[in-house]
């Protein structure tokens, strides 16, 4: 889509900070989340889980369960059909074992009862027989020709042979001559980095109530991201038909990519169809630990080269990711995010998906790219450092920008990366005084963002507002800023739109919110049905006029002649078009469905002040900001939000938060006491300074904002914390005992 | 004819070739020929694959149109969270 | 199991409901009070999620028994509007964009105004540390902290 000439102009709506329409049920608590809903003749649904990260199944006997007064429903694996497609298989055998539980909190079987106490009860009466095998937690490890085989036979024709059977794929990208780029290097620093398993950490556990009845159709709420793909993985797993299953989003309590799959959901169908009840099944936060979708965890060799006055000559990286026991394509985007910022003449990255008996993992904001761009970051630091040259002076220098060719292919169109460099740079924050004890550090951050399939219904009302029905889960305040987008191109107040999200059943099929797509691609398709709408508006007051439709135009809310030849007649209003609609031919409404493409890359520049105590290795940041390149703000303060947000998730990973697991393959820390995620006596004021650099795909030149918030903070903590203890740091995440490690090793 | 860029780890399967000459008019079209004529390609283009044109991500539209001097390069199937 | 039979009083109203002896109060109002506005973020008390007041002491009431509050005063989210008039720390949570998915916000606000009820004029780092129980993912606290900080200054001045 060409440049729109709208990018320039002025903006009423777009661009303020209306109050949000969620706002009042939620601090109200009258929203309703995936949990706070109820059905008549509802069940309980609980869940067993193996306590073996890695155990056959030798026999599982539900009949003691079966037969305790108040049970409704027993399920297993039995009580789904084999996938032929592998996806859809490792799907259906996380959400139930079949033949094997692949790590600990596996689940093996589901029942459906009267109370809480009874299916409680009833979990315990389940026998299952297991045959303990060997496990490995460890991506490296796993890698070892020697190490137990999590799932045999599932490496893709691009694993090259003699690699162990746990790797299930291999990428690489680049381009150049790497040999020639190191040659030209006056300094070369190569480093190994591993990062620890973390969880989104959303609050609210997934909870989920499906109701089937006997001719097959079935209705499901639950909190998801994702209602369509939700619809879609149920449908397979249960064997019905999308128009049979209608799925209804709740209000979601945090997802960050953690809520774009299912777990309980064909569980929960399973239950009901059995039963003929509906049932209701929330997880545990244990549960949610154990037996949702963490990160990957990750180890990484990242080799670059640098000249005496800061170009990059040569990057490489090999990049081992393990996505839990089933296979995960993460690799290819942490390997492909690795050196995006940079203009390279010859960069390389090889990587690996790995197989652990650890649970399968799921994306978590930008996946993959935070853990590979912390290795790069950290390493370009390290140049910098020992050539005595600015970081920020060395980031400009090196910085992909139109024209570049980027790391991973493709040669970009206009981007942020160095406004967010430049703004950084002229910011106080970068030479306000530091203490001794003190650091700073730095990191640049980006994310692919992309459009999708969309389709959004705007409906004029007769008195003159308008609804409009999107597919989208918001969870950023995206309803919010689709209305400004409609009231923005309708030209009528904000207040005068509504957006719902809706179930299956009222509107074709939505991608998943993920992607940072949302405001971009829900937007887009808004703005145009908006368009849609204002054309039969105009068509409308054409005949009503009797003038050709291409004589009436739409200005500020109002349909108007084009010029003085199309004839004398006052404007019309929406609000006087709705209120004849009936008369005039009928109820007025645009649509708009498509698969959105030309979403804008988004970069972002970290800056973080830290002090490390010496005594107890706890770092406490001191001062934060964040630059990231959002297109068009269309509602500020959720941009700031996501910002803010992403940062801090950010620096939970880089300084707390990690999977830890015992000898035994069992997840010890599977609560929020021991997993330890930012509160907020922890923290300063996050600052935020959005820039503005448009995206040429998107009329208002919007760029999703929601994923790249989480990749600099690794490296940008990293970074500062080496600087303040005068050693680098490899390792995530930089907890105490670690910290004190490494200063002891130094002593 | 136009000059797809493969990435690395495909490039077992177009003999080594970073580049390959194809004849496509549009994103279908490409993929067909890819794996018509590199059947190594079959189960990664199966798997899903995205194509950047002149630096634009298009996930999955078939009729995205190539022109013969479109910078063209293939992509693994974006995801996100 | 045998059920217990209680009486208390929730945001004002006298309330009865029976429970069994081992069910905690969250459970009790979410499932026996309708009053779902609490919520369940973790079942040990370490998120805050289910933030009620229990004789004017901010509590978890994951960690209180139902049987426990017999003739007690309780404080939920449900209380904290008058009727369609929001509390000050409502209204200007939604004036700061202090909330993004909103599952935090009932006991950020509970607990927040049970500080204020306290300490009307707290410094930034006291209400820090006094909302260090209460986990929010969404937002980084930034604006929670602006958020109650504004409402604590208008509350100040009528």
């Amino acid at each position: 889509m060409a440049l729109d000439s709208n990018n320039k102009r002025v903006f009423k709506v777009v661009g303020t900070r209306p109050p949000r329409p969620d706002g009042i049920e939620k601090v109200t608590g009258r929203a309703l989340y995936g949990a706070d809903v109820s059905a008549p003749g509802m069940l309980v649904g609980r869940i067993l889980r193996s306590p073996h990260a890695h155990a056959a199944i030798l026999s599982i006997d539900t009949s003691a369960a079966e037969a305790l007064a108040g049970v409704k429903a027993v399920i297993t694996a039995q009580d789904f059909a084999v996938q032929d497609d592998s996806a859809l298989r490792d799907v259906q055998e996380n959400c139930m074992a079949r033949g094997k539980v692949l790590y600990d909190g596996h689940a093996v079987a589901a029942v459906a009862a009267l109370t809480p106490a009874i299916a409680k009860a009833a979990l315990k009466l389940i026998k299952v027989t297991y045959k303990a095998l060997p496990h490995v937690t460890d991506v490296d490890v796993a890698m070892r020709p020697d190490a137990p085989v999590v799932q045999a036979g599932r490496s893709f024709e691009n694993v090259p042979a003699g690699m162990a059977e746990n790797v299930t794929s291999q990428c690489e990208f680049g381009h150049g001559d790497l040999a020639a780029g190191f040659a030209a290097a006056a300094l070369i620093v190569e480093r190994s980095f591993t990062t620890a398993a973390v969880h989104q950490g959303y609050i609210e556990p997934q909870a989920c109530l499906a109701s089937m009845t006997a001719d097959g159709k079935a209705d499901l709420w639950c909190c998801t991201q994702g209602q369509y793909h939700v619809r879609a993985l149920c449908a397979a797993l249960l064997g019905m038909e999308a128009s049979q299953l209608r799925v209804t989003a709740s209000e979601i309590g945090g997802g960050f990519g953690g809520k774009t799959t299912v777990f309980i959901e064909p569980v929960a169908l399973a239950l009901s169809r059995k039963s003929g009840k509906p049932v209701k099944i929330v997880m545990t936060r244990d549960e949610v630990f154990k037996a949702t979708g963490p990160t990957v965890s990750s180890s990484i060799d990242v080799k670059i080269g640098m000249t005496k006055d800061g170009r990059i000559t040569a990057g490489e990286a090999h990049l081992r990711y393990s996505g839990g026991a089933f296979h995960c394509g993460t690799i290819d985007m942490g390997a492909q995010a690795a050196f995006a910022a940079y203009d390279l003449q010859a960069v390389r990255t090889l990587g690996w998906n790995v197989l652990t008996n650890r649970p399968k993992e799921v994306a978590y904001r930008a996946p993959g790219a935070p853990q590979a761009i912390y290795a790069v970051e950290s390493v370009v630091d390290e140049l910098c450092q020992k050539l005595g040259l600015d970081p920020l002076d060395v980031r400009l220098k090196n910085a992909a920008r139109k024209g570049t060719k980027s790391s991973y292919g493709p040669t970009f169109d206009d981007i942020g990366l160095m406004a967010t460099l430049e703004a950084a740079k002229a910011h106080p924050h970068y030479t306000a005084p530091l203490a001794p004890g003190q650091g700073r550090g730095l990191s640049a951050g980006f994310w692919f963002n992309f459009g999708g399939n969309t389709c959004v219904s705007l409906n004029i009302n007769t008195d003159g507002t308008v609804g409009i029905t999107e597919g989208n889960p918001d969870i950023g305040g995206s309803r919010a800023a689709i209305s400004q987008m409609a009231a923005e191109e309708l030209g009528i107040p904000y207040e005068k739109v509504r957006t719902i999200i809706a179930d299956t059943s009222s509107l074709g099929h939505n991608d998943i919110t993920d992607g940072s797509r949302v405001t971009f691609a829900v937007g887009l398709a808004t703005i145009k049905a908006a368009q849609d709408a204002i054309q039969k508006m105009c068509a409308r007051v054409a005949t009503l006029w009797e003038i050709d439709a291409e004589a009436v135009v739409w200005e500020d809310g109002c349909a108007k002649p084009s010029g003085p030849n199309a004839g004398q007649f006052p404007p019309m209003t929406l609000a006087e078009i709705a209120a004849i609609s009936f008369n005039t031919g009928g109820p007025i409404a645009g649509h708009h469905e498509f698969n959105a493409d030309g979403a804008g890359v988004s970069f972002g520049v970290h800056l973080v002040d830290v002090e490390v105590d010496r005594e107890t290795g706890a770092t406490k940041v001191l001062r934060y900001t964040v630059f990231q390149d959002a297109g068009k703000a269309v509602h500020p303060s959720y941009v700031e939000g996501q910002m803010q947000g992403g940062a801090v998730q950010g620096i939970g990973w880089a300084l707390n938060e990690e999977y830890i697991y015992g000898e035994d393959g069992r997840l010890q820390n599977a609560g929020f006491l021991d997993y330890r995620v930012p509160v907020a006596s922890d923290l300063p004021n996050i600052e935020t300074v959005i820039l503005e650099i448009p995206n040429p795909g998107h009329p208002y030149g919007v760029r999703g904002v929601g994923e790249t918030p989480i990749v600099p903070p690794l490296a940008a903590l990293s970074n500062a914390v080496s600087r303040a203890i005068g050693l680098r740091m490899n390792r995530l995440p930089m907890s105490p005992p670690r910290i004190l490690a490494a200063l002891s090793a130094k002593r | 004819m136009v000059a797809v860029t493969i990435w690395g780890s495909l490039r077992a399967f177009t003999d080594g070739r970073a580049q390959v000459e194809v004849e496509a008019r549009n994103f279908k079209e490409l993929l067909d020929v890819l794996a018509q004529t590199y059947p190594g390609l079959k189960p990664q283009i199966t798997r899903g694959v995205s194509l950047a044109l002149d630096g634009r991500i298009y996930r999955e539209a078939w009729f995205t149109k190539i022109r013969s001097d479109s910078e063209v390069v293939l992509m693994p199937y974006m995801a996100g969270g | 199991m045998k059920t217990i039979h209680v009486a208390t009083e929730v945001n004002g109203d006298n309330v009865e409901f029976v429970c069994a002896p081992d069910e905690s109060l969250l459970d009790v109002l979410r499932n026996r009070l309708g009053l779902t506005g609490v919520k369940e973020g973790c079942g040990t008390g370490d998120c805050g999620a289910c933030s009620v007041t229990l004789n004017g002491r901010l509590v978890c009431s994951c960690l209180v028994l139902g049987a426990e509050v017999e003739g007690a005063t309780i404080g939920t989210i449900e209380g904290m509007a008058r009727a369609d008039v929001l509390h000050p720390l409502q209204q200007s949570f939604i004036d700061h964009a202090a909330l993004q998915c909103g599952i935090c916000t009932p006991g950020i606000l509970v607990a927040a105004k049970a500080l204020l009820d306290k300490n009307p004029d707290p410094t930034d780092t006291e209400l820090r540390y006094w909302l260090a129980g209460n986990l929010c993912r969404c937002t980084g606290y930034d604006k929670i902290i602006h958020a109650v900080q504004d409402a604590a200054k208008k509350m100040r001045t009528v």
